[in-house]
This record gives C-alpha cells, sequence and structure tokens, in this order.
C-alpha cells in the first residue's frame, strides 16, 4: 500500500508584502515550525509542524502571518469526522494511544447553554448592584446543623457554637489544581499572586509547593493524590486547606504521568523524587478502597493540622457521584469539589477524555439534590469544576447547588493559552504547560497575575449584576435556588435530574 | 543634574524575539513606519539596542546614561554630550568626526559603529520624541520597562 502521509492541520498563509524578515517567528516557535533559509534570504514556514498556538501570529510585529485551518477536503461524512480519520492514520503509523490536553472538544450536551437565569419584573424589584450592596462573599467548608445565637453585655450578639475553620472566598470562583510540573513554575506564580490579591485561593495540585511559593501558602488549597508527591507537614500546615484528590474530570479512572524529561532539579525538590525519574500517579490511592478507608486519611490528615482547616475530597463526575458524595460526607470531609467531564488536564487519552464521565451541570444537580434528601448537606461544601466558560456558567452552577466553582482553563486563557491542546507535548509557545526554561520565561507572572485579577474583577461585576437583576443581593440566596433557572430544549428526564422548570412554566 | 528615566532590563522575561530591535530601528527612520522602515527605499538605520543571548537567558541592553559618563569625557569634539533638560547622553552627528573615541571607553560596549558614514551612530536615546521609549511600549513580555531616577517602574496606565 501507499503509506498515508501525514497530514497537516494547519496552514500558515505570511503575506509577503508585510514580512519585513524580522525573523521574530523563528526565534519564538518552540515547534520549529519557521525557518531562516540564509541561501535565499527568506523565511520559510512547514505547515506540518504547526500546532495552531497562534503565537507567531500574535508576536508578527506587521500581521504578515495567519494560520488557519487547513481547508483540504479529507472525505468526512457524518459519522467519520475529520478527527476520527486522521486519529487512525496516526495509531496506524505509530500504534500508540492519541494523547492530547486540555478539556473535552466533543460535542455533548452542554446544560449550561440549555439553561436561562430569571429576572425579576414588577412583581419583586430588581437590585443595581452599582448603588446597593452586593454580597457574593462565600464560606468553603462543613457548617453546623445549627447556631444558637447569645446576646452579650456590651448589647452586641456572639454565636454561641464554635465554628469550625472555613475558607473565606470574595467571590465563589477558586483557581483549580494545576501542579507545577503540568505548568510552569512562574505560571503557579501568577496564579497564586492573583488568588492573593482577588481573596480567593489556588491549588498546588498533587505536584508538592515549590518554596517560592510558600508565601501565598495562606490562600491555597494544598492536594494530596495517589502519588503523595511533595506531601509533608509543613506542606499540610502552611496550607489554607488540604484536597484529597481521588480523581480527575478529563480522565475519571486513570492516574498521571510526568514524563521524566520535565522533572528539573526544581520539580525534584518540590515532589521529593530523583532528578529525570518519572512521576507516576497511581490510578487509585493504594490505601484508599472503601469510604471508611478515605476517613481514615481524611482524619490522619486533620491529626496532622490539628482540626484547624478543612479537608476536601476531590472525585470526577461518574453514574454513581451522588451516593459516592454521601459517603464523601459521611467520612467527614469538609468539602468536596466534582470535575465534570469537560475538565482539563495536561495530559489524557482522547478516547478517555472524550467519553468518561458526566457532564458537571448534571453530578451538581444530583449530589445537591441527594445530600439535601439526606439532610447533610449544611455539612459539607460543594464546588464544581470542569469547563466554565462565563460568569454567567459560574452563576447557574451556583444556582444548580454548587458552593463555588473551580476555574482552570479559563484562568490559563487569561495568562495567554490559546487551547491549542498540546500540552502533553511540554513545548507550550505560552510559557505555560511546560518546563523547558527557553519557553517558561515567556510567561511574566507580574502581567500573569494583573491579567487573572482582572478576569475575576470582570466576572465578580458580571455576577453581580445579574444577581442583582433576579432581585437578589446575596449570592447565598442564590445556591441551590433552582426557581431561578429555567431549561430550554431539554427533555422531561432531563428536566427532572436537573431539578429545573422548562422555559414558560411559572413558579 | 537632571537624572534621566532609565530603561531596566528583566533578564528572567526576555524571550529572545529581538522586536525591541525591530521598533527600535521603526522609531528612529524616516517615516516611523515599520514596512517603509524595512522594504521601502529609504535608509534603514541601525537598532540602538545590543542583544545578547547565551543558552536560554537573553537581555537587549541600551545606552544607560551614565551619571558619569566616560563617552561625553572621550568625546573630542563635543558630539557626545549630555541632555540639560532630561538627564540623556545624547550624540550630535553634525559634530562627529568618527574618532570612535567613545566606542572604546564605553564599558558597556553599546555605541555602534557607522561603517557608511564613518561615524559613531547609533546609541539610545531613550526615544526622544516620545513618553515611552519604542522599545519598552513593544516589548510583548514587559521584560524592558522604563524606572524613573529612583528605580520605581513607570507605567503607561
Amino acid at each position: 500500500m501507499a503509506k498515508p502521509k501525514a497530514i497537516s492541520e494547519f496552514i500558515i498563509e505570511r503575506d509577503m508584502e508585510k514580512c519585513i524578515k524580522c525573523q521574530a517567528c523563528v526565534r519564538v516557535c518552540a515547534n520549529d515550525v519557521h525557518i531562516w533559509d540564509g541561501e535565499s534570504g527568506e523565511t520559510i514556514s512547514r505547515d506540518i509542524k504547526c500546532v495552531g498556538c497562534h503565537f507567531c501570529e500574535e508576536l508578527c510585529p506587521t500581521g504578515a502571518l495567519r494560520i488557519k485551518r487547513n481547508p483540504s477536503e479529507t472525505r468526512e461524512n457524518a459519522h467519520w469526522k475529520k478527527g476520527y480519520i486522521y486519529g487512525i492514520t496516526r495509531q496506524a503509523n505509530s500504534g500508540g494511544i492519541i494523547l492530547t490536553g486540555m478539556g473535552s472538544d466533543r460535542p455533548h450536551k452542554n446544560y449550561f447553554d440549555c439553561l436561562l437565569l430569571n429576572a425579576a419584573q414588577v412583581t419583586n424589584p430588581s437590585i443595581d448592584p452599582l448603588r446597593e450592596p452586593m454580597e457574593l462573599k462565600t464560606f468553603i467548608g462543613g457548617k453546623q446543623d445549627k447556631i444558637t445565637v447569645e446576646k452579650l453585655d456590651s448589647g452586641g450578639w456572639s454565636v454561641k457554637e464554635k465554628i469550625q475553620g472555613l475558607l473565606e472566598l470574595e467571590i465563589p470562583i477558586m483557581f483549580s489544581a494545576m501542579s507545577f510540573g503540568s505548568i510552569s513554575l512562574n505560571a503557579c506564580k501568577a496564579l497564586a499572586e492573583a488568588a492573593k490579591v482577588s481573596k480567593i485561593y489556588w491549588n498546588t495540585g498533587e505536584g508538592g509547593m515549590h518554596q517560592s511559593l510558600y508565601p501565598y501558602a495562606d490562600r491555597a488549597i494544598v492536594q494530596i493524590a495517589s502519588g503523595r508527591f511533595g506531601v509533608n507537614v509543613d506542606y499540610l500546615n502552611n496550607a489554607a486547606a488540604v484536597e484529597i484528590k481521588i480523581g480527575q474530570g478529563a480522565k475519571p479512572g486513570i492516574g498521571g504521568h510526568l514524563p521524566g524529561e520535565k522533572v528539573s532539579e526544581e520539580i525534584s525538590l518540590t515532589r521529593m523524587i530523583p532528578e529525570g525519574s518519572d512521576a507516576i500517579s497511581p490510578a487509585p490511592h493504594h490505601d484508599i478502597y472503601s469510604i471508611e478507608d478515605l476517613k481514615q486519611l481524611i482524619y490522619a490528615i486533620k491529626e496532622a493540622t490539628g482540626y484547624k482547616k478543612p479537608v476536601g475530597v476531590k472525585i470526577s463526575a461518574v453514574n454513581n457521584v451522588a451516593p459516592i458524595a454521601s459517603g464523601i460526607v459521611r467520612a467527614g470531609a469538609d468539602f468536596i469539589t466534582i470535575d465534570g467531564i469537560r475538565g482539563g488536564t495536561g495530559a489524557a487519552p482522547v478516547a478517555i477524555r472524550d467519553s468518561v464521565g458526566i457532564p458537571i451541570e448534571i453530578a451538581i444537580a444530583v449530589v445537591d439534590q441527594r445530600l439535601r434528601e439526606e439532610r447533610i448537606r449544611n455539612r459539607i461544601s460543594l464546588v464544581a469544576a470542569g469547563g466554565f466558560r462565563t460568569s454567567a456558567d459560574v452563576i447557574k452552577a451556583i444556582a444548580l447547588g454548587a458552593d463555588a466553582v473551580y476555574i482552570g482553563t479559563a484562568a490559563l486563557i487569561s495568562l495567554g493559552c490559546h487551547v491549542c491542546q498540546k500540552c502533553y507535548t511540554g513545548k507550550c509557545n505560552w510559557g505555560i504547560a511546560t518546563q523547558d526554561p527557553y519557553l517558561t520565561k515567556r510567561l511574566n507572572p507580574e502581567i500573569g497575575a494583573k491579567r487573572l485579577v482582572n478576569l475575576l474583577r470582570a466576572w465578580t461585576f458580571e455576577i453581580k449584576e445579574m444577581l442583582g437583576g433576579m432581585g437578589i443581593n446575596a449570592i447565598e440566596s442564590l445556591r441551590g435556588n433552582r426557581e431561578q433557572l429555567r431549561g430550554i430544549s431539554l427533555n422531561e428526564m432531563e428536566l427532572k435530574i436537573l431539578g429545573v422548570k422548562h422555559a414558560g412554566e411559572a413558579w | 543634574m537632571v537624572k534621566p528615566k532609565r530603561i531596566h532590563i528583566k533578564k528572567n522575561y526576555c524571550i529572545g524575539c529581538r522586536l525591541c530591535e525591530v521598533y527600535c530601528i521603526t522609531q528612529h527612520s524616516k517615516s516611523k513606519d515599520i514596512i517603509k522602515a524595512y522594504r521601502g527605499k529609504e535608509v534603514k538605520p541601525e537598532s540602538g539596542i545590543f542583544f545578547e543571548e547565551k543558552g536560554s537567558i537573553s537581555f537587549a541592553i541600551q545606552c544607560r546614561h551614565c551619571d558619569e559618563a566616560p563617552c561625553i569625557e572621550a568625546c573630542i569634539t563635543g558630539a557626545m554630550y549630555r541632555d540639560q533638560h532630561t538627564g540623556r547622553v545624547l550624540h550630535n552627528r553634525e559634530k562627529c568626526v568618527g574618532c570612535w573615541m567613545c566606542i572604546m571607553v564605553c564599558s558597556l560596549g553599546v555605541i555602534k559603529m557607522d561603517q557608511r558614514e564613518k561615524k559613531a551612530i547609533s546609541k539610545c536615546d531613550l526615544c526622544v520624541d516620545r513618553e515611552f521609549p519604542a522599545c519598552v511600549e513593544h516589548c510583548p513580555n514587559e521584560a524592558i520597562c522604563l524606572v524613573d531616577s529612583d528605580g520605581r517602574k513607570i507605567t503607561e496606565e
């Protein structure tokens, strides 16, 4: 047979009228797409190597470059899409699993797009957030079954019960777990700084905490995953909260693998593993085979941290998510993180990323419902993760029953990410998902932090406007308030599971 | 003496794209238009920036506008002089005879020779007619910053 040629996904158009031959594109492309040919005095671009990250296009001082999708007409049809045909061709060449990065790009039904928000008209007034106070403050952690308020002699009031350690968030958004290893130290610094400024929390992921990030530890949620990388008593005690990671939305049921070539001296010190060795996180925690085992780990961590910090458990959204969440509450966790099918990753097999798990919208609804029915909803905070794109997604998740959301991809996009899905190659031109010193310096954490803070600020304004429109002045009044949502293009079963009425149905 | 604003370089964030040079050349060209400067008929000026690179570390360095500038001391015609209003070290092409003593004494090596007219030229003038030098404004990663005489960063905002 004639072996099929590798197909270039992108084509590079160079406007020769505009190209000034400054060679900036040649110098910056980590994939060696552009090369300078001294003989002809021309820059040559090789489409086949292009991953479509648009770094050269953004940097080109004259706008001479355009990266476009290759319009070549593969004989695709409704069933045999281009991606599947290319995938098979690649696998027939390599015999390997097809890896990818970021969250799923498949057109799974998007329930956020099928949920519409309410607004106040005539019978209840809407609120203008610019003129009236609007409360977005959120507390993460278990809350008491009841509180007793006592009047003090001084005239004030005091709560009798001792409230255990809670995380105080200025807005119900946090940065999701991305380890130093999967992303660069500069990216971690930008996230940590932005979390500090915006008074929210960032998450170390399972890679331990680099020494230079300890000043941001009081705004950090530290993770303990199956690899137990970088876990020591300082790591736990410096943090604001601890999260046990059981699963990740992009790859439920499988572990992680940071290739040895990425394990630099800094990463080896942070993860406490030899330099250059593969960092493998096993699929399961080998000491957790039941809720009882999970309880042991939760309480071991609580003992180590003196019962001062909330301990959470992160699971991916799967069929049994509601009963598992119930078990997690009973195991003593203070918050539960659920990561939906569209959750991002540094590397995962395409087949798993796109086919395993359930959408986060459904997971939030069923977990919130189940915990309410069992009357244990107050004992835990529900943090949702996986594909939050706008402030509207955030507010819909909260109305469905989440306490707060984690944003990962959205945060990275504000740092420059163009969602090219090549995180696993370690050649991120934007300096995010790489450890190459030539590339990591491209992310200036000062600029990054500023942009992240801007993003959160913008979403805060939007959330306040939407809340005000509903006539609500505190995010707490929206939490689990599904009357503020209506479904559209959803069937009866979907409406029932989401616990929302169809558009057009009055209260 | 007025102390000039200075350019502060952050080698940790220089991505080595050399766009500072491109914008320096554009700014000092006749038309100040990037495409005309590079592709038009006008003479393309030299950039006042020296780009250094070793391994993954790179940075762009330009004239530091020293408080005690040896190039001014060494200049036999007074072509190299200090601007009294801004404190910048500037170069007057009309007076320059091309002895290149300034190049000899510059400890940072940030003055370039002009082989065409045999004059010392291409020295950073902190972009005389701009508030922010072109390299500072266009550095994509803010690896080149403008700082005031006390070392505080001056931002465009």
